[in-house]
């Protein structure tokens, strides 16, 4: 089985936020919910970088360690998923994340968080693959049709990068090899404890 | 070949001329240059980071908290939790727990030394037992919830399954957040009934050398409506249970806690502070109810049995004598000892 991961080439990224758009239609996110987003690292200034953000599919990933009802899970490809089931809002997942990725709906009183959502690496969720049930939750399962995300895939730049974590380090590797720099795999040490050496 | 064409032609050569005229030297110049000379580099953002600093930049989404983009402070948090908080929690709860049976066993049940009198004595009034029931119930809610945050997906879960526990633990959350309140309004009513009460004074360090009479019969040091250890569990809970009303509120409303790191500060002291009064609560539960005989009844009927009171609250006992005689029920004066 693949290790899947996320990896953005900020040297690319041209923040056209396709990526944001894709994921927010393909699984028809709410609005206040943000799966992926951009993120212009010295904005305006000589050097600036973007970096498209979301889960990134931690290897012991800390959103699972704090949950308080247990509700996450790593699929064979290692992707973490979770249960909305479980899920009871307590919100601690944002705080343990490194990378911001759940969200919550707001609903009632004190701003009360409702049930988490975060990218499901475009893999759905404990439900049955692909039916009206895990589509309504957790939005489509383009990895059980045998498709990567939709963020990479329609990438314009081939910025955003997601496959297997050796696979896409080495593409990686080959193009800053190539073009002689690189900003890095943004995130990975925090992830995976360990970036793309070159 | 017409005019135009040849025209053309020539247009074109001349274009490739010149576009190796200068573009070549263009492209020598261009390898020179690095173009990430000054470009930000993940690896130099994550060194210059310290403490729960985070990556950051701006982002079109009009939400604040999704300008980080890494945040490895938040792992640290989550170290904590599952490390030092878990750590204090288990050790508050077991540890009372065996700290009370080995009491129990060596000491037993307390009983009345001069054994129960027909006479009954008023205690704590409708409304101050109003206030200790508002915060007592209100804390075994909050308690029982809390630890199921912690515990519950190593002793619950496997127990009843996904289903019951999730559905639980939901409600379970719902009750915490809204049973703050009545907790919070139970501690001032509690603050604001006793704490004239709960001034320490030269007869607690009496009270505290011979132990309170906790390990020996026939030992009763003097004391007033409330002694020394009453005093403590009295300020330990004002104290535990503003700290915990704070953080609470904090965590409820994470606008005001000031970003991430304020609401895991918070979220830490909540734990830790919780864990260290759920312990001596359960003691105080201990001590109130099977460890001594005619203790409950202080806050059950409030009438408590002229005996115990003499052994436990001998200078209070007085006062309230010689102040008019509260005693309920068919109270006489009773004879000197």
């Amino acid at each position: 089985m693949a290790r899947m991961k996320f990896l953005c080439d900020a040297d690319r990224c041209i923040e056209c936020n396709a990526c944001v758009t894709a994921c927010k239609n393909e699984h028809e996110v709410p609005w206040g919910i943000n799966r992926r987003r951009v993120v212009t690292i010295n904005d305006g200034l000589p050097g600036e970088r973007s970096v498209s953000m979301a889960c990134m599919h931690c290897t012991d990933a800390p959103c699972a360690a704090v949950c308080p009802v247990d509700c996450f899970y790593t699929t064979d490809d290692a992707v973490v998923l979770h249960s909305k089931d479980t899920c009871i809002g307590c919100g601690y997942c944002f705080y343990a994340c490194p990378f911001g990725a759940p969200q919550y709906p707001k609903v009632g009183n004190f701003g009360t968080r409702g049930k988490m959502d975060k990218c499901t690496y475009c893999a759905g969720g404990p439900e049955a693959d692909m039916t009206e049930a895990e589509y309504v939750k957790y939005g489509s399962n383009r990895l059980a049709e045998g498709k990567l995300p939709l963020c990479a895939e329609m990438c314009s730049t081939k910025a955003l990068l997601a496959g297997d974590g050796d696979i896409i380090a080495d593409i990686y590797r080959e193009r800053v090899v190539t073009r002689g720099y690189g900003s890095g795999a943004w995130g990975w040490r925090s992830a995976y404890g360990e970036t793309v050496n070159v | 070949m017409t005019l135009t064409s040849i025209t053309s032609r020539a247009l074109a050569v001349l274009c490739l001329g010149l576009f190796a005229a200068f573009a070549l030297p263009q492209i020598a110049e261009a390898q020179q240059i690095n173009p990430t000379a000054e470009s930000v580099t993940e690896e130099s953002l994550m060194q210059a980071l310290s403490g729960d600093a985070q990556v950051q930049g701006r982002v079109t989404i009009p939400d604040g908290l999704s300008t980080g983009v890494i945040k490895p402070g938040n792992k640290d948090w989550a170290a904590t939790l599952g490390g030092p908080v878990r750590i204090v929690t288990i050790l508050s709860v077991v540890g009372i727990v065996a700290v009370l049976l080995l009491f129990y066993m060596v000491r037993g049940k307390i009983r009345i030394d001069a054994g129960p009198s027909t006479q009954r004595i008023l205690r704590f009034n409708s409304f101050e037992r109003f206030a200790h029931w508002l915060m007592a119930g209100s804390f075994i809610v909050l308690a029982l919830t809390g630890l199921n945050l912690i515990f519950g997906r190593s002793i619950i879960l496997p127990l009843f399954g996904e289903n019951v526990f999730g559905t639980l633990s939901a409600w379970g959350k719902l009750a915490h957040n809204y049973m703050g309140f009545a907790f919070m309004l139970g501690l001032v009513l509690a603050f604001v009934s006793w704490v004239a009460h709960n001034i320490p004074n030269k007869l607690d360090l009496v009270w505290i050398k011979q132990g309170g009479g906790l390990f020996s019969k026939d030992v009763h040091p003097p004391a007033k409506k409330f002694n020394a250890g009453q005093k403590v569990i009295f300020w330990s809970v004002i104290g535990g249970g503003a700290a915990l009303s704070f953080t609470g509120v904090m965590l409820l409303f994470p606008g005001l806690a000031g970003g991430e790191a304020g609401w895991q500060l918070y979220q830490v002291i909540h734990g830790v502070v919780a864990a260290i009064l759920t312990a001596i609560v359960v003691a105080h539960i201990y001590i109130g109810s099977v460890g001594m005989e005619g203790a409950f009844d202080a806050m059950g009927s409030g009438e408590v049995d002229l005996n115990w009171a003499k052994e436990h609250h001998s200078l209070w006992v007085d006062e309230v004598q010689s102040s008019g005689g509260k005693s309920a029920g068919s109270a006489k004066a009773h004879p000197a000892e």
